[in-house]
């Protein structure tokens, strides 16, 4: 839990980002019909879900180790990295909904993949909800903890894999991998895989500055 | 004469429509030939800075009231 304090991995995290803003731009890409310049979203759409997928995992062990343990820090860890990755699975679906109106003809084309991300957001939403409604620390503590391990699996069956089972628009469905060998120019790899680790880095460190925010607000509670 | 006038110039403005060419598959080689591009990876730059300027200076404001507690 130290390395939350340090500095160094979030400078080099913003490096790197700054790197793929540059490089997504200016490297040479695939010349493709329909997605022409486009194609560059993916260096900011997909990282999105990546850093979501990030702090989630995160969050889910957190829980698991409440549940171990009992601590109320780790408590407030998950519920901080749940709240983060809400905000970047926001993200995550606009951006797709914006990349879908000018490649697909429509922010929402009611896309097995785009539907099931928004029941899955309902999920997340539903655990706020299920938070803010229990007085009770521990109680609130427990509940959302044990609803917060159960989530996350049917949030990764929803959006991994059954548009995975069905015909969609989206790229990683259907039977074909949307990253597998032949799928993905190899060019694009050099911004894309840094972009991914640095932007999963930049929620865990968002997610970490919220968690700092409410120790304080826990512990001054605390003493009154 | 003035409706004439107008309306043959009207009717020029159609001929830059049919100006347009079948290219293969249209990218924005223009843009990076002219050198513009470098102006929006300028400007998404200088936000992204801006922001994470703006991140760490609410890490280093929360350090502050760490330590007074």
């Amino acid at each position: 839990m130290k390395i939350i304090y340090q500095t160094w991995w979030k400078v080099l995290a913003v490096l790197v980002i700054l790197y793929t803003l540059i490089a997504g731009f200016l490297f040479d890409v695939p010349r493709l019909f329909i997605l022409h310049e486009t194609i560059r979203n993916v260096y900011f759409h997909v990282p999105m879900w990546i850093a979501m997928f990030t702090v989630f995992t995160i969050s889910v062990i957190y829980s698991i180790m409440y549940l171990n343990t009992g601590k109320e820090k780790y408590d407030l860890v998950a519920v901080e990295c749940v709240n983060t990755g809400t905000f970047f699975y926001v993200l995550g679906l606009c951006t797709g909904m914006m990349w879908a109106k000018f490649t697909w003809g429509a922010f929402w084309s009611s896309d097995p993949k785009q539907n099931s991300a928004a029941i899955a957001f309902l999920l997340y939403c539903a655990y706020a909800v299920l938070r803010n409604s229990i007085d009770e620390e521990q109680k609130r503590a427990k509940i959302s903890a044990i609803y917060n391990i159960f989530a996350f699996p049917i949030m990764v069956v929803l959006i991994m894999i059954l548009p995975r089972m069905t015909d969609s628009l989206h790229p990683g469905n259907g039977g074909n991998p949307a990253f597998g060998k032949l799928d993905m120019d190899n060019h694009m790899r050099v911004v894309l895989y840094p972009a991914f680790i640095a932007w999963a880095t930049i929620a865990v460190w968002i997610a970490s500055l919220r968690y700092r925010i409410r120790l304080i607000e826990y512990k001054r509670n605390e003493i009154n | 004469m003035k409706k004439i006038l107008l309306s043959a110039l009207l009717l020029a403005s159609f001929i830059t429509a049919f100006a347009q060419q079948n290219a293969p598959v249209e990218m924005a080689d223009e843009m990076r030939s002219s050198g513009k591009i470098y102006v929006v990876i300028a400007t998404i730059t200088i936000i992204f800075v801006g922001l994470a300027i703006y991140l760490f200076s609410i890490d280093r404001r929360l350090k502050k009231i760490e330590k007074d507690k």
